[in-house]
């Protein structure tokens, strides 16, 4: 059966071009940078250049403003913790209540530590609440943590104007980017952000590469104590294929960003909803509709269980995922979903299809095909469908 | 992804007995839309022999939710409700070849609903709402849980069953749970449900190790780091061995000229004054 891959957003196929570019330092360019001999400047070489793409495809100004990362969770942890060691009198660190679990739980360890942390909500189409923001701020702050977009949702957040007034009151700010990286256009440099986290395997790299963008000039404490690569802000051997396919994949995204990609996805992401809309009854999208990446839908079906939907789009070979939840192995349905306030009816229900620039028309028509059949066949099943 | 079997996998695309009995002789009802699974249970019951000739499920849950609720229809057909209250949790998921282990709820789920079910048609077919088991209580003439006895039992020391009825009036009734509130108080005073134990009045060097970290982390952030914050410096406690104390300087305060001197004469100090006046400060 032919996959119809509609999960994007949990990773992506590494592009032909990137699994070809990074084959060479397996067992031929193989030398450490660090090294005193042609292999190891060739390797040195080949990482200069992964980094100076890395910095083209986020506006850094300086290439050196890049650290390579084995994951945007290591990215997040370094950016959190470098910021309470570099200001230890401040005692206050902001995020928002919808962060990836790479950001809460450093945040939950430190407010366990003493911290005062504020957990900045979102209101019903999971946007930012600026108000809420502005008024915890305080000279006090050491961090603000704030994503750029939910990956559960799509909603852009309004980073830039949340690292302005960061800056105004001398607090450090982070963005976990992940979810933007190659869906719209980031120029780090025109911005107040400090740091941004961001990983490989969300833009066609493998798995197991990230980076994180440091301003020259912010404060820095190493999280990964070792050798003196990365000019002493991140230790341990630098994985050099890898670091070539996160380059790669980003001249490959810079590409996407102006060729058309991201239009085409979103019409067809459009198609998608629009169409699960009007032929599914008692549905609902989650997210803001406005400020959203091109390639994100969340939508929430009444009255059915989000893993047994899975479970029956399998049959078709159509992956994509649910906040329900039964498929994190917890007992609540997803935190994001519950800070937006989604009524427990349609909670349990919701399905996130995320789009790549390889989606086909076809692939879309055959979910629209499908799911009325899966979601009436459900809620014939369930004790609710009939109650309302 | 979850590993299920190919037993679980069939039942949740071909779910048997699904729907609810008109005029259903037992109802039994589990969760809700808010715990994200929930599970209707309809039986009809032979008056006579009390076998169970048919049952129907209606089920709001994930895959393995659906599926336990099915084979346990299949399970119950035929039987007798004697036998069929025999079912537990565990007979549902062999059934199915087995559950993952956080799928086992659901397992559970189906049981429940065979309980309360059964519950209903004792009680003349009225539908069941299964609820949590309600915390046990003791005494039924003041509605005393066991847990408030063990509560009242810890907090006031009491020995005798006399001073529990004093504190939580159970046993002051009809007085049969008496010999229950003896067994509770054996229990806690002889230490089976262990207290915390009091450690207010040792000695600083016969505390545990935790204790000790904890104590020196207290005063560290009551009466060291607020000094030091204001230089934008802090410390962190890194080792204690003996009355030694390891500690590390952190943000302004590393690489000062003065931290040898901030060290002895603040931390050490101040450690000595609130804690042990044999403790020594070392850079870690």
């Amino acid at each position: 059966m032919k996959i119809i891959y509609l999960d994007n957003n949990a990773t992506t196929q590494v592009a032909p071009a990137v699994a070809e570019a990074i084959k060479p330092y397996f067992s031929e360019k193989y030398g450490n940078a660090s090294s005193m001999y042609p292999l190891a400047a060739e390797a040195k070489k080949a990482m200069d250049i992964a980094r100076a793409e890395v910095a083209d495809l986020i506006g850094a100004a300086h290439a050196d403003e890049v650290i390579f990362t084995s994951c945007a969770t290591e990215s997040d942890n370094t950016a959190i913790f470098s910021a309470v060691r570099s200001f230890p009198q401040k005692k206050h660190i902001i995020t928002s209540a919808v962060e990836h679990p790479a950001v809460l739980h450093p945040f939950s360890y430190l407010e366990s530590q003493g911290y005062k942390v504020d957990y900045i909500g979102v209101d019903s189409q999971g946007r930012f609440n600026m108000e809420q923001y502005k008024k915890a701020l305080t000279d006090d702050t050491a961090l603000v943590s704030v994503m750029w977009v939910n990956s559960e949702t799509g909603t852009i957040f309004p980073v830039p104007e949340i690292a302005a007034l960061a800056k105004e009151r001398g607090a450090l700010f982070h963005t976990d980017g992940v979810q933007a990286i190659g869906k719209m256009p980031i120029d780090v440099k025109n911005t107040s952000i400090d740091m941004l986290s961001l990983s490989g395997h969300k833009f066609h790299a493998p798995k197991g590469v990230g980076a994180l963008y440091v301003r020259r000039g912010t404060r820095f404490t190493e999280f990964m104590m070792g050798g003196h690569q990365e000019k002493g802000r991140r230790g341990g051997t630098e994985n050099i294929p890898y670091i070539v396919g996160l380059g790669t994949a980003a001249v490959l995204a810079k590409t996407r960003l102006s060729d058309g990609s991201l239009p085409r996805m979103a019409a067809l992401r459009d198609k998608l909803q629009n169409g699960l809309l009007a032929s599914v009854a008692d549905s609902r999208l989650n997210g803001d509709p406005e400020n959203r990446v091109p390639n994100t839908v969340n939508i929430s079906f009444g009255f059915v269980e989000g893993e047994a939907i899975l479970m029956h789009l399998n049959e078709y070979g159509i992956c994509a995922s649910s906040g329900s939840a039964c498929t994190s192995g917890s007992l609540e349905p997803s935190h994001v979903l519950r800070a937006m306030g989604v009524d427990f009816k349609f909670a349990h229900g919701s399905v996130r299809f995320s789009l790549s620039d390889q989606t086909t028309e076809a692939e879309v028509d055959k979910v629209l095909e499908v799911m009325p059949g899966i979601i009436e066949n459900l809620r014939q099943i369930s004790p609710f469908s009939r109650l309302d | 992804m979850w590993d299920y079997t190919d037993k679980v996998m069939e039942h949740f695309r071909h779910p048997r007995n699904v729907g609810a009995i008109a005029n259903a002789d037992a109802t039994g009802q589990v969760g809700s839309l808010v715990c994200g699974d929930a599970l209707k249970l309809t039986l009809k019951i032979n008056k006579e022999t009390e076998v169970i000739e048919d049952a129907k499920f209606e089920t709001f849950g994930c895959a393995s939710a659906i599926a336990s609720s099915s084979v346990l229809t299949e399970m119950i057909k035929g039987k007798t409700l004697q036998e069929a209250a025999k079912i537990t949790n565990q007979d549902i998921a062999n059934e199915l070849g087995s559950l993952p282990a956080e799928k086992m709820h659901c397992s559970v789920m189906g049981m429940e609903a065979l309980e309360a079910a059964i519950q209903s048609y004792r009680q003349g077919g009225k539908p069941v709402v299964y609820e949590q088991q309600a915390e046990k209580i003791v005494c039924h003439c003041f509605n005393v849980s066991e847990e408030a006895i063990i509560k009242a039992i810890r907090a006031n020391h009491l020995k005798t069953v006399e001073e529990v009825t004093f504190y939580t009036k159970a046993g002051g009734g009809c007085g049969r749970c008496k010999g229950e509130i003896q067994k509770i108080l054996d229990k806690v005073n002889s230490c089976a449900v262990p207290e915390a134990p009091k450690t207010e009045n040792k000695k600083f060097a016969d505390l545990t190790i935790v204790e000790r970290i904890k104590r020196i982390e207290k005063v560290l952030e009551d009466d060291v780091r607020p000094q030091l914050n204001i230089d934008g410096g802090s410390v962190e406690l890194v080792d204690i061995s003996g009355n030694i104390v390891k500690v590390r300087l952190l943000g302004m305060c590393s690489g000062c000229m003065a931290a040898p001197v901030t060290l002895k004469n603040f931390v050490e100090k101040t450690l000595r004054e609130k804690l042990d006046p044999s403790l020594t400060v070392e850079q870690a």
